[in-house]
């Protein structure tokens, strides 16, 4: 039973109504039409680096090191090598920073220090990164070392993680509801072990989000490496030497005439983005793991 | 003609010397005062019901009894809390410590969500370091029966606390908050966000409840209050909004024969 | 004004209980008059009225019972709504004394009324005015008043102490008129006993002011 109103029946009638209808469907499909454009651009770029990158793998490329030019094989193995283990001391130098100060900015940060703290947060992570190598370079390589090396790398990496770090995770757990802290104090449970053990688990999905994302970018970075940890054709695991990075390898292999070695960047591109790649990958499969 | 005789003694007059008492409770929100001058005496193993009209400090009074009013930026207290001969808001007294002893449930139920409902009831003591080792399943059983919540969630107490409904997670809650074995129990509108069903169960739990432990209980429902308790306080804000006590008593007395009129004005309706 | 709805219907429930308060004084009245001028008519009319106040007070009742579940009074509400109740009850029985008075009327038939008879209409006089002044009370809420009416069932006490000597007294002198002298103790019995259920009105008026229930009707005998 069609209900009649004032306003008349229920279908559409009037031209305008039927014009609006088309406007509503245009609309729609210019949206669709612009996220289209985009996911095209992309697999296309995906589509080139696999199909530029893909005749250089090998075995013998993820396990030798870069040989002169004229000598056959030849890889980027210390390159991988060096990226890892400049991420994993970045990492360690700044999880702890950006979760204290994460957790100072989310769970007492009122004041006016809490809003310096915070400026200086947002500027830090606005920094072009060629500025955070030159100042490592300026400090760590000039001054405390005295030479190139993959602990002034990973300074770097750790100054472009640090607010990245911090941002996301103050987000995350100002989103922890406030019920949650106040049940915990309810039951005499000290400030800190609630922050640690009611706030920050609650969180720790974002949190670890939060992490990746952050890896994922630092691993990216190859502006501040050359000024800091330089580059290294062979394997070297001594954070206090300078060490290979994969975006300071696949530089070196680009801007050089051989072609051969233009097929190992883009070889070399092509594992960065698999990395990289499968690092945003993961951090979304970890948030959607369980809803908070 | 005939004199009246005196109106009979309460009926309900507690056995015990009460287990909190107020004096002269005041509490401000920065400079905005919140409440005046209360002064309560909440009878041991029974339950008090706090009332009143919406903003007349009757939530800010119950988070006075815990210390937890003070959790809040800028907030502060005057006058005493007396838990036994102790003032809780002496000098060197720590809250912390007070909160174990005065537990609190909240309106709407927070249950921990990335723990199961076994470490949730467990997680009180685990977080203060009372692990009493082996015992934790024991524990987790008597507290779980404790708030009529045993018998629903026994085959499940792996599963995420935030599985439950409502009012599961409520009685998780209460759970909870025995697990540490307070002396005094407040609940602040436990039920406000339940459904019928579920309050009916709750307001059963708390007519067990009170063989062990003093409840206080705010609520705006009247007729929970009724039910629930043996004594009653009105609180009311005046012109200035400040929120004062005006009338505290037997339940049964205050709801059929109110001393202060504006207590009748209030419980029957004649002013929101 | 919040709650009007309810305090409508309180209303209008008092005004129930007042009209039950008149049919019941209205029956009192034409007993005694049917016993005192030996209509037969009138008093078989008073007999079939009293089905109707009994209709009356149900229905009173069932209102009162609705309107305690669906509004869930307290306070002085709650004590008026009880009040009601009791008063009703009090009322209703107020009529059966009537029936009763009636039923002796048609009993005793054309026979000349004894003697001792003559403190019978006093006593209903001042049992009716009682029962009237005591509803106003009700409605009032006046326990000044409510105190004073229960205090003049000492007066009807009183009358029917001297009505049953001289009933006794005549029954003396002539054994014949037994039987019509225990008809019209029979009476001046309901008659007392209506004075007396006046009171509980006047008792369940200061309940209603104070919360307090007090036994003000404590009797001689």
């Amino acid at each position: 039973m069609i209900v009649e109103s004032a306003r008349g029946s229920l279908h559409v009638a009037s031209q305008g109504e039927r014009r609006r209808h088309l406007v509503d469907r245009a609309m729609a499909a210019v949206a669709a039409g612009t996220a289209l454009v985009g996911i095209v651009a992309l697999a296309w770029i995906l589509g080139y680096v696999v199909w530029r990158g893909a005749p250089a793998l090998g075995v013998a490329f993820f396990t030798e090191r870069p040989l002169p030019y004229g000598e056959p094989g030849g890889g980027v193995g210390p390159a991988l090598v060096g990226t890892l283990l400049m991420l994993g001391a970045a990492a360690a130098l700044s999880i702890p920073l950006g979760l204290g100060t994460a957790i100072y900015l989310a769970e007492f940060g009122r004041g006016p220090f809490a809003r310096v703290v915070r400026f200086v947060v947002d500027l830090l992570a606005g920094l072009p990164s060629i500025v955070v190598g030159v100042f490592v370079w300026a400090l760590l390589v000039r001054q405390v070392i005295g030479h190139y090396s993959g602990l002034a790398g990973a300074a770097a990496l750790a100054i472009v993680m640090m607010p990245i770090i911090t941002r996301s995770v103050e987000e995350v757990l100002r989103l922890v509801p406030d019920g949650l802290r106040e049940g915990a104090l309810a039951l005499g449970v000290p400030r800190w072990r609630t922050i640690l053990g009611v706030v920050l688990p609650t969180a720790r999905i974002g949190v670890v989000t939060g992490l990746l994302l952050a890896l994922a970018r630092a691993g990216g970075e190859t502006a501040p490496l050359l000024l800091t940890a330089l580059g290294n054709q062979f394997f070297n695991v001594n954070l206090f030497e300078p060490m290979a990075s994969l975006p300071v390898q696949i530089y070196t292999y680009a801007v050089s005439p051989y072609d051969d070695w233009h097929t190992k960047a883009w070889g070399g591109a092509l594992v960065l983005v698999l990395v990289i790649g499968g690092l945003n990958l993961l951090a979304r499969v970890a948030s959607r793991a369980r809803r908070l | 003609m005939r004199t009246l005789p005196a109106a009979p003694p309460p009926a309900t007059a507690p056995l015990e010397r009460p287990a909190l008492r107020t004096e002269h409770l005041s509490a401000w929100y920065g400079t905005r005062q919140a409440i005046r001058n209360v002064n309560l005496d909440l009878a041991a193993r029974r339950v008090t019901a706090i009332i009143g009209p919406s903003g007349c400090g009757k939530s800010t009074a119950l988070r006075c009894l815990n210390r937890m009013h003070e959790v809040v930026r800028g907030a502060r207290v005057a006058g005493r809390v007396r838990l036994g001969d102790e003032d809780i808001y002496g000098p060197g007294v720590d809250p912390v410590r007070v909160r174990r002893r005065i537990g609190m449930v909240f309106q709407k139920p927070n249950p921990f969500p990335m723990m199961s409902i076994y470490d949730n009831v467990v997680a009180g003591l685990r977080l203060t370091g009372e692990v009493p080792g082996r015992q934790l399943d024991a524990v987790v059983e008597r507290h779980l029966r404790a708030a009529a919540l045993w018998d629903e969630v026994k085959d499940k107490l792996r599963q995420s606390g935030a599985s439950l409904s409502g009012g599961q997670q409520q009685r998780l809650c209460i759970a909870r908050a025995l697990a540490v074995e307070p002396q005094v129990l407040l609940m602040d509108e436990p039920c406000s966000a339940l459904d019928p069903v579920a309050t009916f169960k709750i307001e059963e739990l708390i007519g067990a409840l009170k063989e062990q432990y003093t409840v206080v209980i705010v609520t705006h429902n009247m007729q929970q209050a009724s039910r629930v308790s043996d004594f009653t306080a009105f609180l009311l804000a005046g012109a200035d909004q400040v929120g004062e006590l005006v009338e505290f008593g037997p339940t049964g007395r205050i709801f059929t024969n109110p001393a202060d009129q504006r207590t009748e004005d209030y419980i029957t309706g004649r002013f929101g | 004004m919040p709650r009007e709805l309810y305090q409508a219907e309180l209303q209008d429930l008092n005004r129930q209980v007042l009209l039950l308060g008149a049919m019941v004084d209205d029956a009192v009245g034409r007993a005694v008059q049917s016993l005192q001028t030996h209509d037969a008519e009138l008093a078989r009319a008073v007999i079939a009225a009293d089905r109707q106040v009994n209709e009356k007070r149900f229905q009173i009742e069932e209102a009162a019972i609705r309107l305690i579940a669906t509004q869930q009074p307290v306070a002085s509400d709650l004590r008026a709504i009880v009040a009601i109740l009791n008063v009703i009850v009090e009322l209703e029985r107020i009529g059966d004394y009537a029936a009763g008075i009636a039923k002796v009327a048609l009993l005793y038939g054309p026979h000349p009324l004894l003697d001792a008879a003559r403190f019978l209409a006093p006593m209903a006089e001042r049992g009716q005015g009682m029962l009237r002044r005591a509803l106003a009370a009700f409605a009032a809420v006046d326990t000044a008043a409510a105190e004073e009416i229960a205090g003049e069932d000492d007066a009807v006490d009183a009358l029917h102490e001297q009505t049953y000597r001289a009933l006794l007294a005549e029954m003396l002198a002539d054994p014949q008129v037994v039987d019509r002298a225990t008809w019209l103790l029979w009476v001046s019995h309901d008659l007392e006993r209506i004075a007396d259920r006046v009171t509980n009105v006047c008792e369940r008026v200061i309940y209603k002011a104070t919360g307090v229930l007090v036994e003000i009707n404590v009797s001689t005998y």
